[in-house]
């Protein structure tokens, strides 16, 4: 067998606008109009022929073209790009869902796709029921799933509702056992989408975990997402979708930083040309926000070991304050990891002079968690208390944890809870085979 | 931290590989499909327990929430069959082949309930499956067929109150009866015929949700259900064995009551226009199944 498990080649899908998107005859004519407007103008953006079908009134929609690209077996693959780029698409045509207007895809080895959990789930029917009718919607054999239905059941957490139909299930029990049958699918070549953005926070650790095993399994996985940690800790290497076309292929790192580049309009940089309308007041106006490395690039993702720079460009009018530069960093999950104030013995407790300042705060390699830090910035006086401008989620940016087995995760390839990932200085004694010497009284005391 | 972890943290590697073109033999491959697509029957019968799943589910869905359940399998074709008598069989006085006519109606409307029911529940059942269509692969003939099947449990209770009828009006059945099972498959034949037109016409014109209670009403008129196919005489007798429900109700009185000849030549052309029928809209539907997930 061939080490490759999927070839794409030249891989196209046409839609015609309209058709698609409102199925209903008499309606779709109407709304044909409306839809098609901002599609010609993608269209005449991508240089796409916009009356291939020669009625000229109802332009064709590429959401996908020119696609190549060749997984191999045992190959975990993230796909992302923004709402629209062509990842469902993609998904659809991998899965044979949908088939392509133009080019060829070739699978070698039994696919299962997961574009979302519980499919053909019947509100009637009893917990035990659905596992049976989604397990067989989803490829599972009789046998296959009866040996694995004990196993389903636990990983659900709903043995005491198994005969009860699931409409008087909650959204998290439905949701579980959803997942679950989806989770024990054994196929050679698994393809996922964004299943992962339903449920709560500890589901969906459950199911990232989960989706882990399956590419330690050597089995080969798509898998898209708009979670970046999950994709550059899953995936060592992505595809970045813009458009319908593949625009970057490579290291998951890489991939996501050219994706926060482009696609959030560069959230690494901040700038106010005007004076006027810059946050601030008659004192003090931001004029910048950067996140950058130590050499002084603009970056939008960094490496776990880097420390991340952020500069605040701020331009005094009034001299004669105190000015205290500060910064809020927040992690995905909302919650406050930091605030931080300028120190800087230069400025502390100092008049400021007019003109412009720009205060670096240095967040250390090896101290922040994997995951997005949206950073808010804010200057401040103190006595007495005004806040000049306090300026939310300014910029943002990445922290890509590599595994190389240098960071505090060391080879641990799992998840890893906690908002601050520091590497900590171990101390390591050793003692001969007598066992554990036994703790002296004094030694206990500090 | 098992061993094996260590595959994981090995350093990425995002070479393309150009270096080996190792010829591969593919288990499948996807490719746009110009014109008429082979029907692959063989992979129908791979998804054999899918079907099994969607009928049953069918099935068991079917009556839930229902305050007389099941009981509405028989009460169809009974009230049916209750007024056809009243009016056909004491008013208007049809002839009944020498029958007493409850019998006569109610052998016939027996496989019309079943084929009607098939026909609506085949002709929506893309539009009702519309999210297994748009997530998940396999032959979507699959939906289609298991709607129709699940028409054949209706057809047996209602079956057993035939058998109470018959034994009612002292009816024995002949040898004839063993054709029986035949004539049930060419319903269901009929019935998918026309359904797998429907359904899948229906995913893009939603038209053939009102057409099709319309169509079964002036169907059932065309269909010698109140009357006996002998009232019609002449060449029109060949026409009329055009329908291909008229083959199946002839040959259920046939086999059950055993008082008329089978009229051979009209089940044959009933038989034939069914077996077109069902051929062409295999393949249509193979056809227009592309679209499906994209249209439905």
């Amino acid at each position: 067998m061939s080490d490759v498990a999927i070839r794409v080649e030249g891989l196209g899908k046409k839609y015609r606008l309209g058709a698609n998107a409102q199925p209903y005859q008499t309606l779709r004519e109407s709304l044909t109009g409306a839809a098609a407007a901002p599609a010609r103008a993608v269209s005449r953006v991508l240089g796409r022929s916009a009356s291939a079908n020669g009625n000229g009134h109802r332009p064709d929609f590429w959401a996908l073209r020119d696609v190549g690209f060749e997984v191999k077996h045992g190959e975990v693959l993230g796909i992302i790009g923004r709402n629209g780029a062509g990842k469902s698409t993609l998904l659809k045509l991998l899965s044979q869902i949908t088939e392509p207007t133009e080019g060829r895809i070739s699978i070698n080895g039994r696919v299962a796709s997961l574009l979302e959990v519980g499919t053909g789930f019947h509100p009637e029917l009893t917990g035990r029921e659905n596992v049976f009718l989604n397990g067989a919607i989803l490829g599972m054999s009789r046998a296959d799933i009866l040996r694995q239905f004990d196993e389903i059941v636990a990983f659900a957490e709903v043995e005491q509702f198994i005969d009860t139909p699931v409409k008087h299930y909650s959204s998290g029990m439905y949701l579980r056992l959803a997942f679950s049958v989806a989770a024990h699918l054994e196929p050679e070549i698994l393809v996922v989408d964004e299943v992962l953005a339903v449920g709560d926070a500890s589901f969906q650790k459950k199911c990232l975990n989960k989706m882990e095993d399956v590419g330690r399994q050597g089995r080969t996985v798509l898998f898209v997402s708009h979670s970046m940690p999950a994709i550059t800790r899953l995936c060592r290497r992505s595809l970045l979708l813009r458009y319908g076309h593949v625009v970057v292929d490579g290291p998951s790192e890489r991939v996501v930083d050219s994706y926060l580049r482009s696609e959030h309009g560069s959230t690494a940089v901040r700038t106010w040309a005007e004076r006027d309308g810059a946050p601030g007041n008659d004192t003090v106006r931001l004029r910048a926000v950067r996140v950058r490395t130590m050499d002084g690039t603009i970056a939008n993702a960094f490496d776990i070991r880097q420390p991340v720079g952020i500069d605040i460009e701020f331009e005094v009018l009034q001299p004669g304050r105190v000015l205290v530069p500060n910064i809020h960093a927040f992690n995905d999950d909302g919650i406050c990891v930091f605030i931080a104030s300028d120190h800087d013995p230069a400025w502390r407790r100092r008049p400021r002079p007019a003109g412009r300042f720009v205060s670096t705060a240095w967040i250390p390699g090896n101290f922040l968690a994997e995951g997005s830090l949206v950073t808010s910035v804010a200057v401040s006086t103190m006595d007495p208390v005004i806040v000049h401008f306090f300026e939310r989620d300014v910029v943002a940016f990445q922290i890509v944890d590599k595994l190389d087995g240098d960071s505090a995760r060391g080879d641990y390839a799992g998840p890893m809870p906690g908002a601050v990932r520091p590497l900590l200085q171990w101390t390591t004694e050793h003692y001969s085979n007598e066992g554990p010497r036994p703790l002296v009284a004094e030694e206990l005391a500090f | 931290m098992a061993p094996d972890t260590s595959a994981v943290a090995l350093p990425a590697q995002p070479e393309r590989s150009a270096a080996e073109p190792a010829p591969t033999t593919f288990t499948t491959v996807i490719e746009p499909r110009l014109g008429w697509a082979p029907l692959r029957l063989g992979e129908l019968w791979r998804y054999r327990e899918l079907l099994y799943f969607l009928t049953w589910r069918d099935v068991k869905v079917r009556y839930k929430q229902t305050v007389l359940g099941a009981a509405w399998a028989v009460l169809q074709p009974l009230l049916t069959m209750v007024i056809f008598t009243v009016i056909f069989g004491h008013f208007a006085k049809i002839p009944s082949d020498g029958v007493p006519y409850p019998v006569f109606s109610y052998t016939a409307l027996l496989p019309w309930t079943f084929f009607a029911y098939a026909l609506g529940q085949a002709s929506n059942s893309l539009v009702g499956n519309a999210n297994l269509i748009s997530k998940v692969y396999f032959p979507r003939l699959v939906i289609p067929i298991a709607a129709s099947l699940a028409g054949l449990l209706d057809f047996a209770i209602a079956f057993v109150v035939l058998l109470g009828m018959l034994a009612f009006y002292r009816l024995a059945p002949t040898p004839a009866v063993l054709a029986l099972p035949l004539f049930l498959l060419l319903a269901l034949a009929a019935a998918l015929a026309v359904g797998i037109w429907l359904s899948a016409l229906n995913v893009q014109y939603r038209d053939v949700r009102y057409v099709v209670p319309f169509l079964t009403q002036v169907w059932l008129y065309a269909t010698p259900v109140a009357y006996p196919s002998s009232l019609i005489h002449g060449p029109l007798h060949l026409v009329f064995a055009l329908n291909p429900m008229s083959g199946v109700v002839e040959g259920f009185r046939w086999a059950l009551l055993g008082k008329t000849a089978l009229d051979f030549p009209a089940l044959a052309i009933s038989s034939s226009v069914t077996v077109l029928a069902l051929v062409g809209g295999l393949f249509y539907f193979r056809r227009m199944e592309q679209q499906f997930a994209d249209v439905v």
